[in-house]
Formats: C-alpha cells, sequence, structure tokens
C-alpha cells in the first residue's frame, strides 16, 4: 500500500472540513468551525519552537497577544485594514520572538519554562496600565470585506483554513530540510549538537522568530474574528496553555499533533460552554485540565503518536517481519527517514578511495602496526598555549602548553579528576578558558563556540555518549555532515563515506536506540569524521568495551588517521594505547607532568607508579 | 513646622519599606513551600499557587464555619482557620503526589527521557486549570475577604524625626509576618534535625543513593510535596488575612514564587525564604517610582532579570556541566 503524501492529505481534509463548514449555518458551531483553526494554527507556532526544539514555552500568549493588539490598534489609530495587519503582525510576532529569544535562550529546562511565563504576564500588566483594557475593531459599514467584516462568517473560516494550510507547509518544509534535523538534534542533545558543528543559538532564533511570526499572524486573526481584545483575553494564561493543550494532546513534535488537538479538544471545550456554562462558569478549563491530565497519564507521547504506533505495531504483526516495528516513533522523530538511510547503503560513489574494508585484515593483527610517523614533523595543527581554567577555588587546568603534529596520534592519560575532560571542553569550546591560547591552523580560537571549532576543523566525540537516540545511524552522522555540507545530496554523501570510514554501513538504518556499545561509539566516530576535521578529539571512546570490541574502535581509529586526521585521545586503558600512540601527554591535578613516546612513559618510573600502579610497572619491569 | 520634602520622601520611602519586609515575610514563607516541592524534587509545579488559593477558601470556609466573632472578639478566629486548614491541606498535596504527580517523576519520569519534564509540567498545568475554573464553580467568581479587626489598625512606629516621620505597621500583616517566621524555624527544625529531614535531604541530594540507603525514596518526595503544599497553604491563609481573593489568585502568586525560589538558589530552604523577602520589597519599592498596575510587571521583569543574569540564584552556586 502506497502512502499518500502528507500535504496531499492535508489538501484532502481541508477541503472535507471546508464542506462541512459551509453546511453549518448556526453562527455559534460556525464560529467553534474557526476557533479549531486558530486554535490549530497557533498549536502549530508552540510546536514550531518547543515540539521540535524541546524548550517548552509558557509564553506563546505574548506572541499571539502582540499580533492581536497590532490588528486592532492598526486599524483603530492608523486605520489599517487586517488585510494589512495579519501580515504585519507576522513580522512583529518575528521580531518579538527574537527579542524575546536572545537572552532566554541562555537558559535551559525549567528556567526557559519559568522565564517564558513572564514575557506574557508583564505584557498583560502593561497593556492594561496603558488604558488598553477593551478595544473593538471599528465597524466598517462601507466595504466592510476590505476590512475582513463578513456577514458570511463562513468567510472566516475560509481564511482560517488558507493560514492553517500555509503554517503546516511551512512546518512540512522545516521537517525535511536542516533546519528541522538541526531543531530536532537540539532537542535530542544541545551539546552534541553544538558539537557537531550546529549553531544552536541561531537554529533556535530562527525558530522562535518562525514560532512568533505564527503566533503573531494567528493573534491577529483570532481579534479579527472575535471583534473584541482585552489583555487577559490574548495575554492570559489560559492562551499560552491552549497552545501547549492542544499540541501536547494531539502529539508534540509532528504536524498532524496540534491540528489533531484542536480538532478535538476545541468543540468539546465550546461545546460543554455552550450547554453549561451558564450553570458552571469555568467548565470549559476543568474539561481541558482533565483531558491534558488524562493524556499526560495514558498516552504522553500524544494521540497522534500514540495511534501511529498502535497502527504501526499492527502492520508489524501482519506482516510478521521483526523489523519493520521501528519503536522510534514514541518521540517527535518525523524525519524523512528515506533519502539518508537508501543513500547509506549505495554508498560508494562518493566516498574516498582510502575507505578501504577496516574489518577483517585489521583486526586479526593485534600486535602493533607499524605507524609511519607524520610526514611535516613541524607543521603543528594545534598548539595549546599557557592554558588555564578554574572552577571557583578549583584549578582545573592550570598552564596546560603542548602541541599536536598534523597526522600524529597523541594520547593523553592522567589520573580521574586531573583535568583531561575540562581540557577538552576548553579545546572544542564548551568551555572558555581564563587564560591562554588554543591556536588551530595558526588562528587563536581559544572561548569560540563548539560549532565554529567544528567548522574551523576540531571534531569529538564525548566520554559519555551522546547519540540522538531517536535518530537513525545516518540520520546521527548527517547531522555531523551538515557543518560541511551545501545541500542534502552533499550531506548524505558526506554521511555514507563516513559511515563506511568507520564500518557501520550495514546498521545504516538502525534507530540509535537499538545500537550496542561499539556500534553507539563507532557511530560516534562517524558522526565527528562526516563533519570532515582534521583534528579529532576522542573522550574515552574505549570506555565500557570488551576486548574484541575496542580492536575495532583502534583500528577504526587507525585507519582514520591513516588517511591524514589528526588525533587526540583520552583514554584509561592503557595497553590499548600504547600501541595506538604516537606520544603521550601526562596530566595531573590540571598541570602537564610530562610527554614522551610510549615507551618513554611506560618506563617512567614517576608516572608508572603514579598512575599505572606498582603492580603493572613490576610485572613490566622485565 | 511644616513637613520638608525630603521628610515626606523619607517617610513613603521607610514606608514602602515597612510594608515590603511585612509582606516580604509572607511571600517567604510561599516561596519556602514551593522551594521544598521545586527546590527538593525539581518538578515544576505551575499548580503552586491555585493550591494556595484551595488553602484560602479552606482557610475561609473554616472561619465561616467558626463564625466571625468566636474566642477574643474574632482577633484569633482567622488565625485558628488557618492552622485548621494546613493539615487538610497536607493531605490534599499527599494525596495528589501518590495519585498524579509521583506518576510523571521519581523512577517512572525517568523512564520518560526528556519528556519526563514535559509530563511534569503539563500535568501540573492541568491540575491548575482544574483548580481554577473547579474553584471558580464551586466557591464563585466573586471577591472574598476574611475580615479581621487586625487588618484594618496599625502600630505607629516614631515619631523618628522630630515631630514628623512616623512609619505604620499594619496588624494584621505584622502578626502575619511573625506567625510565617516561626513557621519557617520550626520548619528548618523539622528539615536539620529529625529523622525524617535527614531522609528528604538525602533523597533530594542523591536519589539513587538515598535508596541504596534504605530511604523510601518515594514516600520521601510524598511527604516533601505534602509539606509543600501545606506550608504554602499556611501563607495563603496568612495572606487571606490582609487580601481579598478570588478563583484565579494563584496566577498572581506563582511567579512570585518561582521568582523567590530562583532568586534564593535552588535546593535552598531558606534561600527561597530571603528570596521571597526581596521580592516583597521589590514589589512594594517600586512603588515608590511605578504606578500601581505595574507594580506586578515590575516583579516579572525582575524575575527575568534574576534568571538571566544569575540563574543560580542570589545564594547558590554554579553547578554547570558540559
Amino acid at each position: 500500500m502506497k502512502r499518500l503524501p502528507t500535504s496531499l492529505t492535508m489538501l484532502l481534509v481541508a477541503a472535507l472540513y471546508l464542506g462541512a463548514a459551509l453546511l453549518v449555518n448556526n453562527a455559534y458551531h460556525q464560529l467553534i468551525f474557526t476557533l479549531v483553526l486558530v486554535w490549530a494554527c497557533f498549536g502549530l507556532s508552540w510546536n514550531m519552537l518547543s515540539g521540535y526544539t524541546g524548550l517548552v514555552s509558557f509564553g506563546h500568549a505574548a506572541f499571539f497577544g502582540l499580533g492581536a493588539y497590532a490588528a486592532v490598534l492598526g486599524q483603530v489609530y492608523l486605520g489599517l485594514s487586517p488585510w494589512v495587519m495579519l501580515p504585519l503582525a507576522g513580522v512583529i510576532g518575528a521580531i518579538a520572538g527574537v527579542l524575546v529569544g536572545l537572552p532566554t535562550f541562555r537558559l535551559r529546562g525549567h528556567y526557559f519554562a519559568l522565564a517564558m511565563l513572564a514575557y506574557p504576564l508583564a505584557l498583560l500588566y502593561v497593556f492594561e496600565w496603558l488604558g488598553l483594557q477593551e478595544m473593538t475593531f471599528p465597524m466598517q459599514r462601507e466595504n466592510p470585506g476590505l476590512y475582513m467584516q463578513f456577514a458570511d462568517r463562513h468567510y472566516y473560516t475560509v481564511i482560517g483554513l488558507v493560514m492553517l494550510l500555509v503554517f503546516v507547509q511551512i512546518t512540512l518544509y522545516v521537517e525535511r530540510t536542516r533546519f528541522g534535523m538541526a531543531l530536532i538534534a537540539i532537542k535530542q542533545n544541545e551539546a552534541a549538537a553544538e558539537a557537531a558543528g550546529i549553531d544552536t543559538l541561531r537554529w533556535k532564533l530562527r525558530a522562535i522568530a518562525l514560532s512568533g511570526a505564527i503566533a503573531g499572524a494567528t493573534g491577529a486573526f483570532y481579534a479579527v474574528v472575535l471583534l473584541v481584545v482585552t489583555p487577559v483575553s490574548v495575554f492570559g494564561m489560559l492562551v499560552s496553555a491552549q497552545a501547549l493543550t492542544v499540541s501536547m494532546f494531539g502529539g508534540v513534535g509532528s504536524v498532524w499533533g496540534p491540528i489533531i488537538g484542536a480538532a478535538i479538544l476545541v468543540p468539546l471545550g465550546e461545546i460543554l460552554h455552550a450547554e453549561l456554562g451558564a450553570t458552571y462558569p469555568g467548565i470549559q478549563g476543568v474539561i481541558l485540565g482533565v483531558a491534558i491530565i488524562a493524556v499526560i497519564l495514558m498516552a504522553p507521547e500524544g494521540v497522534f503518536w500514540k495511534l501511529r504506533d498502535g497502527w504501526h505495531r499492527r502492520k508489524a504483526a501482519a506482516v510478521a517481519s521483526a523489523t519493520a516495528a521501528i519503536p522510534a516513533a514514541a518521540a517527535g522523530a518525523t524525519i524523512p527517514a528515506g533519502p539518508a538511510g537508501a543513500a547509506g547503503q549505495a554508498h560508494g560513489q562518493g566516498a574516498a578511495p582510502a575507505e578501504a574494508p577496516l574489518g577483517s585484515a585489521a583486526a586479526n593483527q593485534p600486535t602493533p602496526l607499524p605507524r609511519s610517523p607524520s610526514p611535516a614533523a613541524n607543521d603543528i595543527i594545534l598548539d595549546v598555549q599557557s592554558v588555564s581554567r578554574s572552577f571557583g577555588g578549583l584549578k582545573a587546568v592550570q598552564n596546560v602548553s603542548f602541541s599536536v603534529r598534523r597526522g600524529m596520534i597523541l594520547g593523553i592519560i592522567g589520573p580521574n579528576g586531573a583535568g583531561k575532560t575540562t581540557l577538552f571542553n576548553l579545546l572544542n569550546g564548551f568551555l572558555r578558558p581564563d587564560t591562554g591560547k588554543v591556536i588551530v591552523n595558526g588562528v587563536d580560537m581559544a572561548g569560540r563556540k563548539p560549532h565554529v571549532l567544528c567548522a574551523a576543523g576540531v571534531g569529538r566525540t564525548f566520554q559519555v555518549m551522546r547519540p540522538f537516540m531517536r535518530l537513525t545511524v545516518a540520520q546521527n552522522v548527517k547531522v555531523g555532515a551538515y557543518v560541511r555540507a551545501s545541500d542534502e545530496a552533499r550531506a548524505e554523501a558526506l554521511t555514507a563515506q563516513a559511515i563506511a570510514r568507520v564500518g557501520l554501513s550495514d546498521c545504516a538504518n538502525k534507530v540509535a536506540a537499538l545500537l550496542t556499545t561499539r556500534e553507539l561509539r563507532l557511530m560516534e566516530l562517524a558522526r565527528a569524521v562526516a563533519g570532515q576535521p582534521e583534528l579529532l578529539l576522542l573522550d574515552e571512546t574505549l570506555a565500557g568495551l570488551g576486548h574484541g570490541e575496542v580492536d575495532d574502535i583502534v583500528d577504526a581509529i587507525r585507519a582514520l588517521s591513516a588517511e591524514g586526521i589528526t588525533v587526540v585521545i583520552i583514554e584509561h586503558t592503557m595497553q590499548t594505547m600504547v600501541r595506538l600512540v604516537d606520544e603521550f601527554l601526562v596530566l595531573d591535578h590540571g598541570q602537564v607532568l610530562t610527554r614522551g613516546d610510549p615507551q618513554a612513559i611506560t618506563q617512567d618510573p614517576q608516572v608508572v607508579q603514579a598512575y599505572l600502579g606498582k603492580k603493572w610497572s613490576a610485572q613490566h619491569a622485565a | 513646622m511644616e513637613m520638608t520634602g525630603l521628610q515626606i520622601q523619607l517617610e513613603a520611602f521607610l514606608q514602602a519599606l515597612t510594608a515590603g519586609v511585612l509582606v516580604g515575610g509572607l511571600y517567604g514563607l510561599m516561596c519556602v513551600g514551593l522551594a521544598m516541592i521545586f527546590g527538593i524534587m525539581r518538578v515544576i509545579n505551575f499548580a503552586q499557587g491555585d493550591f494556595m488559593m484551595l488553602g484560602m477558601y479552606v482557610t475561609y470556609y473554616f472561619f465561616i464555619l467558626l463564625g466571625a466573632h468566636w474566642l477574643a472578639g474574632g482577633v484569633l478566629a482567622p488565625y485558628v482557620s488557618v492552622l485548621l486548614a494546613v493539615p487538610v491541606m497536607y493531605v490534599v498535596g499527599y494525596l495528589t503526589h501518590r495519585f498524579l504527580i509521583s506518576r510523571v517523576t521519581g523512577r517512572r519520569g525517568a523512564a520518560l527521557d526528556g519528556e519526563g519534564h514535559y509530563a511534569q509540567l503539563v500535568l501540573t498545568l492541568g491540575i491548575a486549570l482544574i483548580l481554577q475554573n473547579g474553584g471558580m464553580m464551586v466557591f464563585g467568581p466573586q471577591l472574598v475577604s476574611l475580615r479581621t479587626p487586625l487588618s484594618s489598625s496599625a502600630w505607629e512606629i516614631g515619631p523618628l524625626w522630630g515631630d514628623y516621620v512616623s512609619v505604620f505597621a499594619n496588624k494584621g500583616r505584622a502578626v502575619a509576618a511573625l506567625i510565617s517566621v516561626a513557621a519557617i524555624v520550626l520548619l528548618g527544625a523539622l528539615i536539620t534535625r529529625s529523622r525524617l529531614g535527614k531522609a528528604l535531604r538525602a533523597s533530594a541530594d542523591n536519589p539513587v543513593a538515598a535508596s541504596y540507603m534504605g530511604i523510601d525514596v518515594n514516600r520521601s518526595y510524598r511527604i516533601a510535596f505534602a509539606l509543600g503544599t501545606a506550608v504554602t497553604a499556611l501563607a495563603g491563609g496568612l495572606l487571606a488575612t490582609n487580601f481579598p481573593f478570588h478563583p484565579f489568585v494563584g496566577l498572581e502568586y506563582v511567579i512570585i514564587m518561582y521568582a523567590g525560589v530562583v532568586l534564593g538558589g535552588i535546593g535552598s530552604i531558606l534561600g527561597a525564604f530571603w528570596g521571597g523577602m526581596v521580592i516583597g520589597l521589590v514589589q512594594q519599592l517600586s512603588a515608590l517610582v511605578l504606578p500601581m498596575q505595574l507594580q506586578n510587571a515590575a516583579i516579572f521583569v525582575f524575575f527575568l532579570l534574576i534568571v538571566m543574569l544569575r540563574p543560580q540564584g542570589l545564594f547558590g552556586r554554579v553547578s554547570e556541566r558540559t
């Protein structure tokens, strides 16, 4: 069975909806038809920011309210028609989005949610203070249509439907492109996204601008439909809650979610309000509350995902093929899975000739390969000069200087708490050094953001793995490829190449959550490699692996090195390191203790006793 | 001799300062209630303001039940009502956690991964909507107040400068502030001294380690939530003896609570009290320079500034990790 494309399905649903709306003549029911569209639009606005990035906003009423007031004030004071003000409200919403986002995106999680709550509430009081308690659109007796004042209220449904379809198209476009990929990567792991070369702040600002624009235009339309604007009706808590409720109820991170949510909850609330509102004022709010509690407890992922999962499961059972059941759907991952995955398997064409199969030949040779030292011994790719960083009184990294020659593998060792990971964080931009320089290819990059360093050719993996759990291997790696790719095709080529280089081609379409530790490590490696780094920082890449698994990773690293990538690796497992690295740098208490080739370091009695233990030194003394 | 301009300004300032300290004491208690929940369990409870509203109405109905002139000509009746409301709200909090909150927090919440945090936010938002709108259905939308003779009289402090510059401390608010301080001292003793308090702190600090030490972490959370609700209700009841209220009053206070908790540094109970105190002062002192309607806007702006500039709070430490 072939699936209809989402936009075509959407058009069909829209046509049916319009047909139903045209059949209804009762003014109140007509209004409900329009309000469903308003809240679906607003839900899509919320979904654009919070659904895809995972940053929960409780303040979307700020954009909605500004749009609503823009429409009414524009007509009252400037005589501007809503036809003009609707797009203008979108612009205002976008600007407000950027202004709100710039300071607020410094916050995460709970703090972000709380801070967002404050904006509409502050605006509410400001608008009350300005004396704009109740603003009404002046009636236009001549040419009411020019001012969006229709006697036949079906027109409002039509306008709302057109707006919704436009917003749906925008959402689908975002989902399809690197825009959506960046947002989903941010949602799943912001630090990893940043290290993979995604300018997280820029994408988040784009998302909030788009989201604010949709909210602003929707707010303006809402004001036109209701003809009256009060601060509470557009800036109130209930407005922000409405956006979140319809999206959560329907399913976050999907274009269908907010629409389903609005289509169910809005008529339910309105009808209850109409039937029982006189005897039980507030019944609408209570039902809304009960509905969202029920959804959270029974289907926290929302109606859309619940149904889709159920459908998938039934289909999977029918086909009886175990591979068909993809448990990824639970979250917001409606990424076009097709092309990237296909490219992952059809790799080859774009890949470099150097990507010889790493598997068999190398794996059978546990003994160190004779590695040729780098060709240009004086070509320094990374020069770290007197870098220091303290946390309060703790001097995590003190006055560390070292340089890395192009093409070498440098191992950094030291006991727990020696400052190894902090040093990496300083090198790839997660932390800003208090003093010192980090010179990459002759340019001081100290304190630059991770995505800038990634673009400059510094890739990294993490001690605690940071995969995007709900994306496939190919999608994970593709996130890392975007930094070097101008278009989707190029990104896919780089992805396929990187996956092949680490030897993961056979699980390119597996969801990251299903991978073994070994595969995850290789995938992280591929994600870093996809950005075509000159320098790879590997943070305990071998941790948590069994013996044979270690060899696979070591082989992959060695192959990358042979292709000319410079590697700096932090590790605990000494024995493996000895046969992997060209030189060791020993850190202790945040300072460089010594540096030298593996032979010298393993025989340095001071190092041996302090870091490898007396037993090891006794065994290897001979 | 006439009052000089300086004296007038000084008096206005001192008056606002006094009002700020008295209101701040109450806000401090409110924030401590939230800190028990947000600080210890890291649960964003949007319904906290609405639980406070519920506490106000419970107090109000006890007050009606007792009769306005019961005991000492009605001076004590409001406070007795408040004290009766506290255990009721403890039970409400306990049951809310037991049947709703616990299903999206703790172990089960962890299983929901990143969405666990969504779930908490939305669940408590749902509870807030039910309490607000249900409150309107049950209690009606009109303003209610708990009349006590104390709230319409004041102690005069001064004159402080010659014959002028007197400061008036509203008796109702002063008594409320004193009760707040007493409650916080008691709560502080409970948390630092008692076995239960140690279990709560251990569960907050490291739930996994605490459970290895034989502490029933889920029970700790339940009790923390119930205590937090009860403390907030106490603050609400005391607030109700001074200010009129309505079913949607919670929204006005919930930001104040979060502002205070964040200001005090998340996780610190005492910090939350001082945070609430600062918010009270900001609110009252802002009235000197801003129009009345913008008092609350000033709090929101102040809150935003704190969150942006010092998310670790005035008394907290940085604990950012990559």
